[in-house]
């Protein structure tokens, strides 16, 4: 049991950080499509990663100086 | 008595701020020591946090948490996704942060510590903080629109197209300023040069690694990449130490700058998820990392401050960069302050990932105090140094001389000491030739960061190897901003050209990216050649045109915001944004008058062609103009700047034209105060998902 908390805290903690750091999360994309939208194809976990660079790195609202 | 002892406790943190400022303000001649700033800058955030910001949350936008956000209205799982506050917080910092809280403060300490501190506190908390707050807002209250759409739909086209058009010709002088500081930080440099050039194929071995070995798995690849760039620091050190292999990665400014255009040229047309994506992941670890160990290093140091609180350099005789403390402090430190750049990521993505909108006090001007912090660090680590060492290394060839023993001389001319033998040292322990001239900033921090690092961990012997990981880290995010830089360039420049010649504006495809990318990348290298051939050094006039650039861009943002203001009928609280708008209009107009029109050469566009002209038609050229060909270039590179500084002027008299008029129609009812906000809906709480 000691040893699940202390993974479940890690899990968490990583999933701060990959946030953090702008990681795209493909998990809750489809969660959200499986819920909201059902009959929709959710895209795969390359294209989806590669839409969201595509689209985080084509606007000059993702960074500074 | 819980409520009146709050009230104590902010009570006696106010007195704090006051007496370390008057403490600040105060020291004449005697060293003073950094807990001093430190407790100056948290206790007035603490108490702008505490009050300003909750004043502008309660009175202007009432925000309220049970109202629907972006987020959570459009949620696509995509782009709008609600975001707990913490994380919306860290990931907005880390958007903000970048090389420019560094530098900025670096440069400006050559007028001591007293007017850069007063500017980063105060002009954050009524400035910087402010605009990046209400800017967040307001995106927020309309669906996460970007800072452009907002100029255009708020005050008028006009306004939205000189938004757009400034944003551009910010891009580029922004980003030949920051390459400029990269070429100087790695000139001369093998040790740099071979750590850098390693930190490409290192991002690129990640992105292959989470395209196709182990795919998303980013921790596990970043982690990596850490060893690995921790591993190139000693490969550097390696290099360095074998005298042929170090001749051939000892680069002069010239190669490096062509170099370093080939290489974004590469970056920007190359996939994203190969260089820029992974890159971006370490360097936003690094970045964290390093905002924190300076706190360290600086909490558990606590250096006694040794540049005066004031130097003479502020009536305008600075070899840094010329001009007087007013209005060029405010230029030099932008980053810190308020910086207008913000304004864009406070109304790109941060706006659609906030939960509850009350979250905006804390992410928007919370986050904008942290960089402020950081800023401040950068002024202690550069204070920290001596004052003779500190200008030694940031004053160009130009001023100092190329030898240790002239450069002695200069700065005792200045008043300060300096031991040529203490400059050798110096630079044989961080591993480099010499520190001469290594203008820019970036080396003197790294120096800086050195000592405070090697305070904590690892002694004198650790000091190259510090100094290398402080340098290694600057490039590593400024390289990333450049090929960020230049590919979102690169789909503005193909926007605007669709509209002359539809094709240009296809983004897949290829000649025309080919095209757009070459032209980016054309623009801001003329910029970075020129300053890297420029006698004075570059960083001299391409600073404060960045300088400048940044605050037109915060002028549009606060007009923005002050019009959205207006149009919510809460006029009577306008002076919030108009108070650091006519702050910042008067700095910008004044510094632009003085790059352009001064008589002094060193500071007057204009007045240097002018001199250079005389000099060629007299046949008498300096010795750091060699050829006719050369002066001819000074010339039109001085005629450039002056048209640069002159059009970032007329887009501020413009957008600031637009606004009063707008503001005039409104107030005077002529136009109906009717807020263009989305109207209110509430939050439903919704379990799970």
């Amino acid at each position: 049991m000691r040893l699940q908390s202390i993974k479940d805290a890690w899990r968490d903690t990583a999933n701060v950080i990959r946030r953090v750091i702008g990681v795209p999360d493909y998990d809750r994309y489809v969660s959200h499509l499986r819920s909201h939208h059902p009959n929709a194809h959710p895209m795969t976990r390359d294209e989806f990663i590669l839409q969201r660079q595509a689209d985080r790195y084509s606007k000059p609202g993702a960074r500074c100086c | 008595m819980p409520k009146v002892f709050r009230a104590a406790v902010w009570v006696l943190i106010a007195v704090l701020a006051a007496a370390a400022f008057a403490r600040l303000a105060a020291s004449r001649g005697e060293t003073i020591n950094a807990a001093w700033l430190l407790t100056a800058a948290i206790c007035s955030y603490a108490i702008a946090y505490r009050f300003y910001s909750k004043f502008i949350a309660a009175k202007i936008f009432a925000l309220d948490p049970s109202r629907t956000t972006p987020a959570v209205r459009l949620d696509d799982g995509r782009d709008f996704v609600p975001t707990n506050r913490w994380v919306v917080f860290g990931h907005h910092f880390a958007a903000i942060a970048g090389p420019g809280p560094l530098v900025g403060p670096t440069l400006a300490a050559q007028f001591g510590f007293l007017p850069g501190v007063i500017w980063i506190v105060v002009g954050v908390a009524l400035g910087g903080a402010v605009q990046d707050f209400v800017i967040l807002a307001s995106s927020v209250r309309r669906n996460g629109k970007s800072l452009g759409q907002m100029a255009r739909e708020e005050i008028g086209p006009i306004a939205g197209v000189t938004a757009l058009v400034a944003v551009l010709g910010i891009m580029i002088v922004l980003l030949a300023v920051l390459a400029l500081v990269v070429v100087n930080a790695l000139k001369s440099s093998p040790w740099g040069t071979v750590t850098i050039g390693l930190t490409i194929p290192i991002a690129m071995l990640m992105g292959v690694y989470l395209r196709w070995i182990r795919p998303g798995r980013v921790l596990e690849a970043s982690a990596m990449g850490i060893v690995a760039i921790i591993a190139a620091l000693y490969v550097g050190q390696w290099v360095s130490a074998q005298p042929s292999m170090a001749a051939m990665f000892t680069l002069s400014g010239g190669a490096l700058a062509i170099t370093i255009m080939i290489y974004a040229f590469a970056a920007s047309v190359a996939p994203v998820w190969l260089l820029l994506a992974p890159r971006d992941y370490l360097s936003a670890f690094v970045k964290i990392a390093v905002v924190l160990a300076l706190a360290v290093g600086i909490i558990v140091s606590l250096p006694p401050l040794q540049m005066p609180a004031v130097t003479r350099f502020i009536d305008g005789s600075g070899p840094v960069f010329a001009g007087k403390v007013f209005p060029f402090a405010f230029i030099t430190i932008a980053c810190g302050a308020i910086s207008g750049f913000h304004a864009l990521v406070a109304s790109g993505t941060t706006p659609k990932m906030l939960e509850k909108e009350s979250d905006a006090r804390m992410v928007g001007y919370g986050s904008m105090l942290m960089e402020s912090f950081v800023a401040v660090m950068a002024l202690i680590a550069a204070c920290a140094l001596t004052p003779g060492v500190y200008f030694a290394i940031n004053a160009p060839a130009g001023a100092i001389g190329t030898t240790a023993a002239s450069a002695a001389e200069a700065v005792r001319n200045w008043g300060f000491v300096l031991d040529p033998a203490e400059m050798q040292r110096l630079a044989t322990q961080v591993g480099e030739t010499s520190l001469l001239s290594r203008t820019g900033g970036a080396p003197s921090l790294a120096l800086g960061m050195a000592h405070l690092f090697s305070n904590v961990l690892g002694g004198g012997a650790a000091m190259a190897l510090w100094y290398h990981f402080a340098i290694m880290f600057e490039a590593l995010f400024i390289l990333t901003t450049l090929d960020a830089g230049t590919r979102v360039g690169r789909f503005m420049l193909q926007d605007l050209g669709r509209h002359v010649w539809a094709p240009f504006g296809r983004v897949s495809w290829y000649p025309a990216v080919v095209m757009s990318s070459a032209l980016i990348v054309a623009m801001w290298g003329h910029f970075l050649y020129q300053g890297v051939i420029d006698p004075l050094g570059g960083i001299n006039s391409l600073w404060p045109l960045f300088g400048i650039s940044n605050q037109l861009l915060a002028t549009v943002a606060l007009c923005v915001g002050t019009t959205i203001i207006i149009k919510m009928g809460k006029a009577r609280y306008s002076w919030v944004t108009m108070l650091p708008l006519a702050w910042l209009t008067l700095v910008t107009m004044t510094a632009g008058w003085e790059k352009l029109f001064s008589p002094d050469v060193k500071l007057g566009f204009l007045s240097h062609a002018h001199l250079i002209e005389g000099q060629v038609a007299a046949n008498a050229l300096p010795a750091a103009i060699k050829t006719l060909a050369d002066a001819r270039r000074v010339i039109f590179n001085d005629y450039l700047d002056a048209a640069v500084a002159a059009f970032f002027m007329v887009s501020v008299v413009v957008i600031l034209a637009d606004s009063v008029r707008e503001w005039v129609a409104v107030l005077g009812g002529r136009k109906p105060t009717v807020s263009s906000e989305v109207p209110f809906d509430a939050q439903v709480a919704v379990a799970g998902d």
